[in-house]
């Protein structure tokens, strides 16, 4: 909050003027601190991810591709580990492979929500009562349980990226559709639907002129927190051992290093880079989550 | 609460059950791969069956196992065997059965997530009343804030860095497993302490992986009820501090907590599982573990399944308990 100065009559022209787009969005960010943190801390992420990949030789992120067991050093920044591979690549290499899962199921997730929300809350009657009763049924039934039982039953060999991202989208959409179905519900009742309805605007064009860009805060809040469930979801199924074994995905290499007992060994640096990495990137997407979400709601929004 | 109200709860519940049962029966099904030709074709690896013997021993497994029975029919009969709890035979250990293994491994996790659950549910929602309530001292407040910063923080994760800082640092706790290696199990006070020794680790990562997020809900329920005119009527009287947050603040916000435990005990037990595969600790998340690297898969999804119909019951239960709790729903 700043304070409001009095200004003498004669500036007080010059201060009714529109400040830039730019200052405004900065200033909101001032007021919105926990976005701005999150915003901070991602941007990190990519520059880390981006540069890494064009600096770093991807292949070090896979076994038997330097000395083994190596503690950190100005060499290997977070050492290497039992099978050889160089932990930093690992780490930049995982979290473009996080990334990719994440914007995958996030997306794929989102747009089943809206597309469910929108249908149940519009068209209502039978198709809103069977969305919302199979939303309520799938909802108390633990999600990872539910992964496990869908990687398990695949070949080992089929175990890809994309495939851990469709394993993680499944059973992810319920959230998104009950948020977008309530949202849609209230801006049904507003004025300017009301007004497009009795000019004759068709459903269609309802959907997609008046309402879908009113949604779109609430939109990018769903999205933000699909995305952050996605990476939850795939990092406990690698810690599981049912990722891609292959591919230094951050749970995986906490799986491995468990399973070799990388404390009881003294490597203690192993496990600790992914750890450390996966707690930057669900608290930015939390922050930036919890951000929108009051951008969306103007009713708990902070005012200048 | 009224007999229909009952009726309706338990048929959401029924629904529940079933749902994941049928997605349990038929995931497996739809995949190409044959728990049964696996398993076997590993034995042959080992040595000591001719291919031809193979086909023969699967063919007898279908058979007895009613696998060559029509997939409805197998539907069937599986539906009542989870309505019995009979979830079959592990494919590993065979002549016992998947509930034997599960119950062999469930006081493990039982007692974990009891002792957690219950603990992180008070100390979070004690501190969360206590950052809300506006006349509670300055530096009783900030307790909460360290508990909050960690509200992101996986509670695997939170195992890794406890066992760095406290178990290979600090060298205070052990390391994992359930009990000192060399250390024969026996009803003595040595060896509880000793499992309790290697208790402590998982159980802190469970609690601090846990505690903020009811800090953040319950501060957000408190600050909705200081406004309230029963508030200022209870202080006009000249009721207590104490007594005003015991009676009116404190029992008022724990009343929407509850819902909230409902909702949250599936994260809490996949937590759980995942934490104590981290720890080496034998409950259900080791016993899953190991199914999964085995290919064990009847023990896969006998525990699954296990899991989701414990979480379904429970959280039925909790909102029973409900209107026991709180007057206004129970007269209504």
């Amino acid at each position: 909050m700043t304070t409001v100065t009095a200004t003498s009559p004669a500036t007080a022209d010059t201060s009714m003027e529109q400040p830039s787009g730019l200052t405004l969005f900065l200033r909101y960010l001032n007021r919105n601190r926990g976005l701005a943190v999150g915003v901070v801390i991602l941007i990190a992420l990519v520059l880390f991810t981006v540069i890494g990949l064009i600096t770093i030789n991807p292949k070090q992120a896979y076994p038997l591709s330097v000395a083994t067991k190596q503690p950190p050093s100005l060499k290997y920044p977070f050492g290497t580990d039992f099978f050889g591979r160089n932990l930093l690549a690992a780490m930049v290499v995982g979290m473009w492979q996080t990334a990719v899962i994440g914007v995958i199921a996030g997306g794929l997730g989102t747009l089943i929500g809206v597309v469910l929300g929108f249908t149940s809350a519009y068209f209502g009657g039978w198709i809103d009562s069977t969305i919302r009763t199979v939303c309520q049924i799938l909802t108390p039934i633990p999600v990872l349980l539910i992964q496990v039982v869908v990687a398990g039953s695949l070949d080992k060999r089929d175990v890809t990226i994309f495939t851990m991202a469709l394993i993680v989208v499944m059973l992810a959409w319920m959230g998104p559709t009950l948020v977008i179905r309530a949202q849609v519900l209230t801006m049904k009742e507003r004025q300017f639907v009301s007004v497009a309805k009795l000019s004759g605007v068709g459903d269609i064009a309802i959907i997609f002129k008046e309402i879908l860009p009113n949604l779109l805060p609430f939109i990018a809040a769903a999205f933000v927190g699909q995305v952050f469930s996605a990476v939850f979801a795939s990092f406990y199924l690698a810690v599981l051992g049912l990722g891609p074994l292959r591919e230094p995905l951050l749970g995986n290499i906490i799986w491995a290093a468990q399973l070799q007992g990388a404390f009881f060994n003294g490597w203690w640096w192993w496990p600790i880079a992914p750890s450390i990495g996966m707690i930057l990137i669900l608290a930015s997407l939390a922050l930036i989550n919890m951000g929108l979400d009051e951008l969306a709601n103007p009713r708990v929004r902070k005012t200048e | 609460m009224n007999f229909k109200l009952i009726a309706k709860r338990l048929s959401f519940l029924v629904l529940v059950i079933w749902a994941a049962s049928t997605i349990v029966f038929f995931v497996p099904r739809l995949s190409p791969r044959n728990a049964l030709r696996e398993r076997f074709a590993e034995l042959a690896r080992s040595g000591g069956f001719a291919p031809g013997d193979i086909e023969k021993l699967i063919a007898n497994m279908n058979q007895q196992f009613g696998l060559d029975k029509p997939l409805l029919e197998q539907y069937w009969t599986y539906l009542g065997n989870i309505v019995r709890m009979d979830f079959g035979y592990s494919l590993n250990r065979y002549p016992a059965t998947v509930t034997d293994i599960i119950s062999q491994a469930l006081p493990w996790t039982f007692f974990l997530l009891l002792f957690t659950t219950i603990l992180s549910f008070i100390i979070g929602n004690l501190l969360g009343a206590i950052s809300a309530w506006p006349k509670s001292p300055r530096w009783l407040r900030g307790i909460a804030t360290p508990f909050v910063l960690l509200t992101g923080v996986p509670p695997v994760i939170m195992g890794v860095l406890l066992l760095f800082f406290i178990g290979f640092r600090l060298k205070l706790l052990p390391l994992g497993g359930p009990y000192s290696i060399g250390i024969v199990p026996n009803w003595s006070w040595e060896f509880a302490l000793d499992v309790l020794r290697h208790q402590m680790l998982p159980a802190l990562a469970l609690i601090l992986g846990s505690v903020g997020g009811w800090v953040l809900s319950m501060r957000g329920m408190g600050v909705t009820i200081q406004g309230e005119d029963y508030v200022n009527f209870a202080e006009h009287k000249g009721l207590t501090g104490g007594r005003i947050f015991r009676d009116y603040y404190l029992r008022n916000t724990l009343l929407p907590q509850v819902t909230g435990l409902a909702l949250a005990l599936g994260t809490l037990v996949t937590s759980a599982l995942v934490v104590e595969q981290l720890f080496g600790l034998p409950g259900l998340g080791q016993v899953l573990n190991n199914a999964i690297r085995s290919n064990d898969f009847p023990v896969i999804y006998g525990i699954v399944l296990f899991i989701t119909i414990a979480i379904a019951v429970l959280m039925a239960v909790l909102e029973f308990i409900y209107p026991l709790l709180d007057p206004r729903v129970r007269n209504q």
